[in-house]
C-alpha cells in the first residue's frame, strides 16, 4: 500500500482510470473442467487475471503425520508463474504465497464437508498465469468452482471480492494501479448463501465507516459473482450438456 | 494456532471452558475482553540495536532489532526497508521443530509486519543515506520462547517495544548514532470465536477451542491498519464489526498502559 505516485486514480467525475464507476466490477468469466487429469478444475478471467485451478482428492493424506482423524485436510497451493507479473518473479513459494495458500486453505475448509473424509487430503492447485490485482480472491472464487466440479460435497460456495480506498474514496475490485498506489486493500470471501466471512485480510488505513462502506460493496458484488460461479457449473453440468460426447 | 498443537485439549476441559464462558467467565478469572498482564523489558539484549522481552501471561517472546546499511528496493529507491521474521523455537512447545519458517511463523511475521508498516510507525523516508543507493534496513527478528497462545499480539507488542528502543548506528556511515524515528504505535488485538463469543488474547486452551481467529491492528485515531482472519471457522459481518470496535477500544487501553 501507499507507494508514492503522481498518477491520478479518480477523475473529477469520480470515474476510475479504466473507466469504471467506484462500485463497478471488472469483467469476470469462469469455465470448468478444462483439465483432463484433475478430479475437478476451473479457469477464471477477472480483469486481466488469468488463473487455472485444479483439484485432486479426497485422497489419503500424505505425509501420514498430516492426517486428521476427524476430517480431511485441505491443502491449497497458490502459485504465481514467473512470467505472471511485470518483473519476473522467482519461481517457487515465497512468504507471500505461503500466507495466501494458508488463508485460502482455511477458507475452503469452512465450505467443504471435510468431516466426511477423515484422514484424507484435498489438494487445490491455484496457478496464476497472469496477475492483475486481486489474485487471491479470484483464485479462491475459482477454487470453489473447481472443488464443486470435482464432486466434493460442500455446504456452500465460497465467493469473494476486494474493495479498497483510492484518493480517500472507497472503491470496489481494485485494479493493479489502485492496488499499487491506493490507501487500503480489503479482500473478503464469504459463504455465498449464509454470507459468513471465511477470509478477511486488510492492509492500509480504513476508518470504521469506510470499512462498513467497503464491506457492503463487497457483499453486494458477491451476489453477482456467485451467479457467474453457478452459471459456470450449470452450463457444464446441466442435462442438455451431458452426453454430448465430450 | 499451530496445527501441531491440535487435539491435546481433553473433552472435560473443553466443556468446562465452554460452560464458564456462557457465564462470562474465563479460566484465569479474566473478562472476555481482558488481556493478560504483559511485562515488557526493553534493551534486554544490549548488543542489538533495540530489543524487548515480552511476557504476555505465560507466552514469552523476544524481539531484537538490527539496523544495517544496504541497497533500497528498486521500486522504492527513496525509502528504507523493514523486514520482519518470526522463529518458533523448539524450546517453546513440544511439537515446534527447528528449521526454515513454516506457514504459522510466516503468517505471524507478515501480520505483525503489516501492522507496523501500514500504521506508518517508522518513517522509512527518513532512513535514506544516499538516495537510490544506500538506505537503512531495519531487521526485526522475533523469537518465540514459550508458547501459551496469542503469538501475534505478543509479537506485535515486542516488535513495537524493540523498535521504540532502537537506535540507528549512523556512526558507521560517518554520522552520529541516533534514535530510530518512530511515530504511531500500532496495537494488534486478536480474538477467537468460541461458541458465539469473541474472546480477547486467547491462551493456548482457548485457541484450541476457538473455531476462528481474527486480528485487528489499530492506531491511535482508531483506524484499522491491518486485519487477518485465521482458522477454518467463519464470522458474521456483525462479529467482524464488533471485533474492530473491541480492538480499537482495547488498543487504546493497552497503548496508554504500556506506551505512555
Amino acid at each position: 500500500m501507499g507507494s508514492e505516485s503522481n498518477i491520478k486514480l479518480l477523475d473529477e467525475n469520480g470515474m476510475r482510470l479504466d473507466g469504471r464507476t467506484p462500485e463497478q466490477l471488472r469483467p469476470i468469466k469462469i469455465e470448468t473442467n478444462l483439465l483432463e487429469r484433475a478430479d475437478g478444475s476451473a479457469y477464471i478471467e477477472w480483469g486481466g487475471n488469468k488463473i487455472m485451478v485444479a483439484v485432486y482428492g479426497p485422497r489419503e493424506a500424505y505425509p501420514k503425520h498430516t492426517q486428521d482423524i476427524e476430517k480431511a485436510v485441505v491443502k491449497a497451493r497458490y502459485n504465481m508463474a514467473a512470467f505472471s507479473v511485470d518483473e519476473r518473479k522467482r519461481p517457487g513459494p515465497d512468504r507471500r504465497s505461503v500466507e495466501i495458500s494458508k488463508v485460502i486453505s482455511e477458507a475452503l475448509s469452512s465450505a467443504i464437508m471435510v468431516e466426511q473424509f477423515p484422514r484424507a487430503q484435498i489438494d487445490v492447485f491455484i496457478e496464476v498465469m497472469q496477475a492483475d490485482a486481486g489474485t487471491r480472491i479470484a483464485g479462491l472464487t475459482a477454487a470453489s468452482v473447481a472443488v464443486a466440479s470435482a464432486g466434493i460435497p460442500m455446504r456452500d460456495m465460497v465467493v469473494g471480492c476486494t474493495a479498497g480506498k483510492v484518493e480517500g474514496k472507497v472503491v470496489l475490485d481494485l485494479s493493479k494501479e489502485e492496488d499499487n498506489f491506493g490507501q487500503a486493500d480489503l479482500p473478503i470471501a464469504v459463504l455465498s448463501k449464509s454470507k459468513k466471512v471465511v477470509l478477511i485480510q486488510m492492509d492500509g488505513d480504513l476508518s470504521m465507516e469506510e470499512f462498513e462502506q467497503a464491506s457492503e460493496m463487497i457483499l453486494k458484488a458477491t451476489d453477482n459473482i456467485a451467479e457467474i460461479q453457478r452459471n459456470a457449473l450449470t452450463s457444464r453440468y446441466s442435462v442438455e450438456n451431458i452426453g454430448d460426447g465430450e | 494456532m499451530p496445527r501441531d498443537a491440535l487435539g491435546v485439549l481433553s473433552e472435560i476441559k473443553r466443556s468446562f471452558i465452554t460452560k464458564q464462558l456462557k457465564e462470562g467467565k474465563r479460566g484465569d478469572g479474566r473478562g472476555l475482553q481482558d488481556f493478560r498482564e504483559a511485562t515488557i523489558t526493553t534493551n534486554y539484549v544490549p548488543r542489538a540495536a533495540g530489543s524487548a522481552m515480552v511476557k504476555l501471561g505465560r507466552t514469552r517472546v523476544l524481539a531484537g532489532v538490527k539496523i544495517e546499511s544496504g541497497e533500497p528496493f528498486p521500486d522504492t529507491p527513496n525509502s528504507g526497508v523493514l523486514t520482519t521474521n518470526v522463529e518458533l523455537l523448539p524450546m517453546a512447545f513440544p511439537t515446534f521443530e527447528a528449521g526454515p519458517p513454516n506457514e504459522t511463523s510466516i503468517e505471524i511475521a507478515r501480520v505483525v509486519d503489516r501492522g507496523i508498516r501500514e500504521s506508518k510507525m517508522i518513517d522509512t523516508q527518513k532512513l535514506v543515506i544516499e538516495p537510490g543507493k544506500k538506505v537503512w534496513i531495519v531487521f526485526v527478528d522475533i523469537n518465540i520462547m514459550d508458547f501459551d497462545g496469542n503469538l501475534i499480539d505478543a509479537c506485535t507488542l515486542a516488535a513495537v517495544s524493540a523498535l521504540r528502543s532502537a537506535f540507528i548506528p549512523a556512526s558507521r556511515e560517518g554520522g552520529k548514532d541516533m534514535p530510530l524515528p518512530v511515530d504511531q504505535i500500532p496495537i494488534s488485538v486478536t480474538m477467537v470465536k468460541i461458541g458465539d463469543d469473541l474472546v480477547c488474547d486467547p491462551d493456548l486452551e482457548e485457541e484450541q477451542l476457538g473455531s476462528a481467529r481474527i486480528t485487528v491492528t489499530t492506531t491511535e485515531d482508531g483506524h484499522i491498519r491491518a486485519m487477518q482472519k485465521g482458522d477454518t471457522g467463519s464470522f458474521t459481518f456483525d462479529e467482524i464489526k464488533k471485533a474492530i470496535k473491541i480492538s480499537s477500544d482495547t488498543g487504546a487501553t493497552l497503548r496508554k498502559k504500556y506506551f505512555s
